[in-house]
C-alpha cells in the first residue's frame, strides 16, 4: 500500500535571498549598488550570482552612480535592479525623476530601517511609504510593491520587473529589516512559476510617443538599429528638449495617465474577508505578520474580523479596497510609523472610522496591541 | 560580381547651427568631436554621446549619433552603464568644468576603474549657463558672480586628479589646438578610461570679468603649473572587458536555487513554541539559532528566527527570537518567550521585557552570574564550566540552546545532531550540542 502523504519541501531563508532569486528569474541582467544596513545582502548576493546568468553587477562610488549606472544599462538592453535603504533613497531621488521622466524600467528595493537621517540602521521601520511615492520632484505617479514574508519578497520582485516593463517606469520594492532579514521555513512549492515577457524593442523610430495618452511606446536601445535619443528633461517624441506647451502637456500628462489609467493591471490585496465582520484589519509589509495573527486569534475567540494586506501601496488600490471595505464600519491600520499609509485610507473610507496603531521605537507592533484596537 | 562602395559618412553633425554665444569655444570643440568620429569611420548607430546640464549639456542634440541627456554631474555614472552593457559601443561624454566639481567622485572613480568612455570636459573656467559662477577650475584670484572680489579656492587640476588615479589616456589642451581632432581619436581608440581638459573662452562672463584672452589662457596653464599636452598614455585593462574576463569561468553556473531540507524526523509538537537566545554578537547566537531552526525543519515544523544586534560587528548585544511551530505561522515578535537562555552580560542587558513578561510555565536558562532573575519564569542556572571541557564563547549559544532542546522536547536532539552534521563547523557545532544535551 502506498501513501499519498508527502513529506514538507521546506529550505530555511531570508528575504533578501528571495529578492535575489526573483529578480534572477524575472530575467535581471544588470544590478548596482552601494552597501547600506539593512540592503547589502541583496548587494553581496547580486555582486556573486549575477555574473552567472552573464549579466553584471557593480558597487557604485555611491547611491548616485549607482542608480545612474541602471539608468544607462536599462537604455542599453539590460533589466535592471538596485538596492538601497532610506538614506540611499535621498540620493537616488533625482534619478528617480529621470527614470520617470526618460521612461525607464527600472526596480528600486528600499530595506526600510528606521529614520530620518541614518536614523537606526538595523531596526525596522516603515517610514519610507510616502517617501517612495513622493520622492522626486514634480509628483507624478510610480509604482510601490510591498512584500510581507518571504515568498511574496519573491513574487513582487518579479512583479516588480513586470511592471516595470509594461509601463517604462521605475517600480519599488517597499520592504524593511525585518522581512529581508528574517530567515523563515519557506515550502518551496509556495514559490509561483514565474515567465516575464521580453521587452517590447523597436529597432527604429521615435523613442517616445503618447498617442492616446495612456499609451506605452516600445523601447529603443542603444546599439540596436538606428541612433536615437534620450533625455531626463521635458521633450518630444523625439527626445529632443521642447517648451512647447502642447508637447509638454502631452508628455506629462501621459506620464500620468500610463499608471493611472491601468491601476487594474496594478492592484493588489491580500484579502481575508468574513462574513457579517465590522471590523478590517489593513495592514502592509512587516506588521501583515502581527495583523495576520490578530484575525486568526479574535476568529478562534469568536470575534467576526477581516484582514487585508496591501501588496500595491501605490497607487492606492481603491477599486480592491472599496470592496473589502462593503459593511465595514471599523479599520485599524497598524504600521511602523505615526499613520502614514492611513492617512490614504482615511481619504478613501468614506464614514468609517479608521484607527492607527503606530509605533517608531524600533519594536515590531505585536498581534495583543492590534487586538486590543479591534475590540 | 558586385561591388559595394562603402562611402564614410562626412558628417556626424545634424543641420543645426550650435546655440552658443559669439566667441564661445564650444562649438569648435564640438567640431573636432565630428573630425573625430569621421577619421575614425564610426558608425553613429553604435556612438552615444552622454551630456549633462549647463552650456555643454546643450551639445548632444547636434549630433546624428545616439544621445543620453542627463542629470548635472551624472553623466559619467550613465556612460559607465551603457559601456558595461555593451563594450562594443562607443561612449563619449561632454561635459563642462561644473560637472567635475558635483560629479567629481565620479571622475575619479571612472579613472580608477578605467572604465572605457572617452570624456571631453569644456572647461571654461566658469558656470555659464546659470550666470557666470565660480566652478572647480576658477583660478585663484578669479572675478565672477559668486566671487566678486576674486576667489579663494585654487582651481582643480583634472588632468593630475584622474591621470594620478590610473587613467588610461589624459590630454590638456584648448579649443584652439590645431590637432584636438586627433587627440580625441586617439582618445576614443584608447582600451581604458579617457579624458580630455579642453580650456575655452566663456566670452559672456568670464572674458569679460577677467579680461580673459586666448593668450592668457595659455599663459595662465603653464603659470599654474598645468602643463598643456599628453600628459598620461598608458596600457590598462578596460573595465567592461575585464568585467567579463574576470567572470567568464563561473557564466552558466547554478544560482540560488530553492533546496528543500529533508525531513527524516517526526516532532509532537501541537502548538507554536518560542525560544530566545539573549548574548553577544560576535557569539555565534544567529548561527546557533539557526541550526535548532533547521533541526526544527528537519523534524517537519515550521521556522523562522528574527535577530536583533547594533551596528557593530563583534561588540554589543545579539538577541535571536525563534519560532518552531506546527503550522506555518506569520511573522511576529516574541513578547513572551517560552524559554529565554541568557549567556552574557549584553543579554541579560536585553532581556528585561521578556522576563517581566514570562509565567511560571516558561523557562530561563541562565549563566551563574543571574542566578537571581527577576521574573516569574522557572530559572534554571547551568554553570558552563561544570561542562567537560572548557566551552568557547562561541559555542555558548548552540550549548544553551541544546539544552533548552533537552529540557522541553519540541523534536527529536537527533534532528539536531543531523542538522549540524550536515552544515559548515560541524565538528564545533556537534561538540557544543552534546555538550548542551549533557548540562542537562
Amino acid at each position: 500500500m502506498t501513501t499519498n502523504i508527502q513529506a514538507p519541501r521546506r529550505e530555511y531563508v531570508d528575504g533578501a535571498t528571495a529578492i535575489v532569486r526573483g529578480a534572477i528569474d524575472a530575467g535581471c541582467t544588470f544590478f548596482a549598488g552601494y552597501p547600506i544596513t539593512p540592503a547589502s545582502g541583496i548587494l553581496m548576493a547580486m555582486m556573486r550570482e549575477l555574473p552567472k546568468v552573464g549579466g553584471v553587477a557593480m558597487q557604485g562610488e555611491d547611491e548616485i552612480a549607482s542608480i545612474g549606472m541602471c539608468l544607462g544599462a536599462t537604455m542599453t538592453g539590460e533589466r535592471s535592479m538596485t538596492a538601497t535603504s532610506g538614506p540611499g533613497i535621498s540620493l537616488y531621488s533625482e534619478n528617480i525623476g529621470v527614470a520617470v521622466m526618460g521612461e525607464v524600467p527600472l526596480v528600486i528595493v528600499d530595506v526600510q530601517r528606521l529614520g530620518p537621517a541614518t536614523g537606526g540602521a538595523t531596526t525596522a521601520a516603515q517610514g519610507d511609504v510616502q517617501f517612495v511615492r513622493w520622492g522626486t520632484a514634480g509628483g507624478y505617479p510610480v509604482i510601490v510593491l510591498a512584500p510581507s514574508s518571504v515568498p511574496e519578497s519573491y513574487s513582487l520582485t518579479v512583479k516588480a520587473f513586470e511592471l516595470a516593463e509594461r509601463f517604462r517606469c521605475p517600480v519599488f520594492v517597499l520592504t524593511d529589516k525585518e522581512i529581508t532579514m528574517t530567515l523563515s521555513a519557506v515550502d518551496v512549492d509556495h514559490y509561483p512559476t514565474v515567465d516575464v515577457p521580453a521587452r517590447v524593442e523597436k529597432d527604429k523610430g521615435v523613442p517616445y510617443s503618447w498617442e492616446p495618452a495612456d499609451a506605452v511606446e516600445p523601447m529603443r536601445h542603444y546599439g540596436y538599429g538606428d541612433a536615437f535619443r534620450f533625455t531626463g528633461s521635458t521633450h518630444d517624441e523625439g527626445g529632443y528638449i521642447t517648451k512647447n506647451p502642447a508637447k509638454v502637456g502631452a508628455l506629462n500628462e501621459h506620464l500620468v495617465a500610463k499608471i493611472e489609467d491601468h491601476r487594474d493591471e496594478i492592484e493588489m490585496v491580500d484579502t481575508d474577508l468574513e462574513a457579517g465582520a465590522g471590523t478590517l484589519i489593513l495592514s502592509y509589509g512587516v506588521t501583515a505578520g502581527s495583523a495576520r495573527a490578530a484575525v486568526r486569534r479574535l476568529r478562534s475567540g469568536g470575534v467576526a474580523v477581516s484582514g487585508a494586506v496591501v501588496q500595491s501601496l501605490w497607487p492606492i488600490p481603491e477599486t480592491a479596497l472599496g470592496s473589502a471595505f462593503d459593511g465595514i464600519g471599523r479599520i485599524v491600520v497598524p504600521e511602523l510609523n505615526m499613520g502614514l499609509y492611513r492617512r490614504e485610507i482615511d481619504r478613501i473610507a468614506g464614514d468609517r472610522e479608521v484607527v492607527g496603531v503606530n509605533r517608531i521605537d524600533g519594536r515590531l507592533i505585536t498581534v495583543d496591541e492590534i487586538m486590543e484596537a479591534v475590540r | 560580381m558586385t561591388t559595394v562602395t562603402i562611402t564614410p559618412i562626412s558628417t556626424f553633425r545634424t543641420d543645426d547651427p550650435y546655440p552658443f554665444c559669439p566667441g564661445c569655444g564650444h562649438g569648435p570643440i564640438l567640431d573636432r568631436l565630428n573630425e573625430a568620429m569621421i577619421k575614425l569611420d564610426l558608425d553613429p548607430a553604435k556612438v552615444v554621446i552622454v551630456s549633462d546640464i549647463g552650456c555643454s549639456g546643450l551639445s548632444d542634440q547636434y549630433f546624428i549619433t545616439s544621445a543620453f541627456h542627463g542629470l548635472h554631474g551624472r553623466s559619467i555614472t550613465y556612460a559607465t552603464g551603457i559601456k558595461l552593457a555593451d563594450p562594443d559601443l562607443d561612449v563619449v561624454v561632454i561635459m563642462g568644468d561644473g560637472g567635475t566639481g558635483i560629479g567629481g567622485t565620479h571622475l575619479i572613480s571612472a579613472a580608477r576603474r578605467n572604465i572605457g568612455i572617452t570624456v571631453i570636459v569644456m572647461n571654461n573656467l566658469n558656470f555659464g549657463m546659470t550666470g557666470g559662477q565660480h566652478s572647480t577650475t576658477t583660478p585663484e584670484g578669479g572675478i565672477t558672480s559668486t566671487t566678486p572680489l576674486g576667489n579663494l579656492e585654487h582651481p582643480l587640476d583634472i588632468c593630475a586628479t584622474v591621470g594620478v588615479n590610473g587613467a588610461g589616456y589624459v590630454y590638456r589642451g584648448s579649443s584652439f589646438d590645431h590637432d584636438l581632432a586627433d587627440r580625441i581619436a586617439a582618445g576614443m581608440r584608447k582600451p581604458g578610461f579617457a579624458l580630455l581638459d579642453v580650456w575655452d573662452l566663456c566670452t559672456a562672463y568670464y572674458v569679460r570679468s577677467n579680461k580673459f584672452t586666448r593668450a592668457g589662457m595659455e599663459d595662465s596653464m603653464r603659470s599654474w603649473g598645468m602643463e598643456p599636452g599628453l600628459l598620461y598614455d598608458r596600457e590598462v585593462t578596460e573595465y567592461a572587458t575585464g568585467y567579463r574576463a574576470a567572470h567568464e569561468a563561473i557564466v552558466g553556473t547554478p544560482t540560488l536555487s530553492a533546496r528543500p531540507i529533508p525531513v527524516e524526523f517526526e516532532s509532537t509538537l501541537d502548538h507554536p513554541m518560542s525560544l530566545v537566545v539573549a548574548g553577544s554578537a560576535g557569539g555565534k547566537i544567529r548561527s546557533a539559532s539557526r541550526l535548532i531552526a533547521l533541526g526544527a525543519i528537519r523534524s517537519g515544523l515550521w521556522a523562522a528566527q528574527r535577530d536583533d544586534y547594533p551596528v557593530t560587528v563583534k561588540s554589543g548585544h545579539s538577541v535571536s527570537e525563534l519560532w518552531l511551530a506546527p503550522e506555518e505561522m506569520p511573522l511576529t515578535a516574541v513578547t513572551r518567550p517560552d524559554v529565554l537562555a541568557i549567556i552574557s552580560a549584553d543579554g541579560h542587558g536585553k532581556a528585561g521585557p521578556y522576563l517581566s513578561a514570562m509565567t511560571a510555565n516558561d523557562l530561563v536558562l541562565t549563566i551563574p552570574e543571574y542566578a537571581d532573575l527577576d521574573t516569574e519564569a522557572q530559572v534554571v542556572v547551568i554553570d558552563p564550566k561544570s561542562a567537560e571541557r572548557r566551552i568557547p564563547k562561541t559555542s555558548m549559544g548552540l550549548v544553551y540552546l541544546a539544552a533548552a532542546l533537552a529540557m522541553t522536547g519540541p523534536y527529536p536532539l537527533d534532528a539536531l545532531r543531523v542538522a549540524a552534521a550536515a552544515g559548515s563547523f560541524s565538528e564545533v557545532n556537534l561538540e557544543a550540542v552534546e555538550t548542551g544535551i549533557a548540562l542537562v
